[in-house]
């Protein structure tokens, strides 16, 4: 049973790749931050499977909080900022 | 049972997993910033509630599987606020919308 979530993590990390592309050749910089938002949540669900595969669902499943709620704040910070720097100029 | 539970958790986990795929292909070949916003924010979210879900319903009824549900929840609520507030500062910087030509977008303005 461990075995299929491993098999599950490694289809995940192809599925990773390709919000990277976009990460790479995004015209605008809203679109790069989209990407990496993307893949900042889906690794949660890998932390998730790896705890699984790993017997420590434990220990990892906090992991996958606290990096849940990096990212979210991560990104409001953002967005807030490109948000303020605007009003500013104008 | 066990046998049970194992086959609709990996239902779930197989079905989260699809719509990770439809969202990662919807970034990948969506025209514009504000049409790939609907692939993350709609179509990610429901697929990683799934998967987490799945796994929440492997793992049976104890406290690992109240944070895997306390995650359902918080993804569910900020990965959607996340992405509204990247969309409302690309307005807010003035990004402009795709259409599909050139009359729409004329009849739009005036």
């Amino acid at each position: 049973m461990e075995k299929v979530f491993t098999y599950i993590g490694i289809v995940l990390t192809v599925i990773i790749a390709i919000p990277f592309i976009r990460v790479i050749k995004g015209p605008t910089l809203f679109d790069r931050l989209l990407g990496a938002g993307a893949i900042g949540t889906k690794t949660i669900v890998i932390i998730c499977l790896i705890g699984f595969a790993m017997g420590r669902i434990d220990m990892f499943v906090d992991i996958a909080l606290t990096y849940a709620i990096l990212n979210f704040i991560g990104s409001i910070a953002i967005a807030k900022y490109f948000e303020l720097e605007r009003g500013e100029n104008e | 049972m066990s046998e049970l539970q194992s086959v609709i958790a990996i239902g779930f986990v197989l079905a989260g997993a699809f719509f990770m795929f439809v969202g990662s292909i919807g970034l990948l070949r969506l025209p514009d910033f504000f049409s790939r916003t609907h692939a993350t924010g709609k179509s990610d979210t429901l697929g990683i509630m799934l998967v987490i879900f799945g796994l929440a319903i492997y793992e049976g009824f104890n406290i690992n599987s109240l944070k895997l549900m306390l995650a359902v929840v918080f993804v569910a609520l900020a990965n959607p606020v996340g992405t509204h507030a990247l969309v409302r500062a690309a307005f807010k910087q003035g990004l402009k919308p795709w259409f599909k030509d050139v009359s729409e977008k004329k009849a739009r303005k005036g």
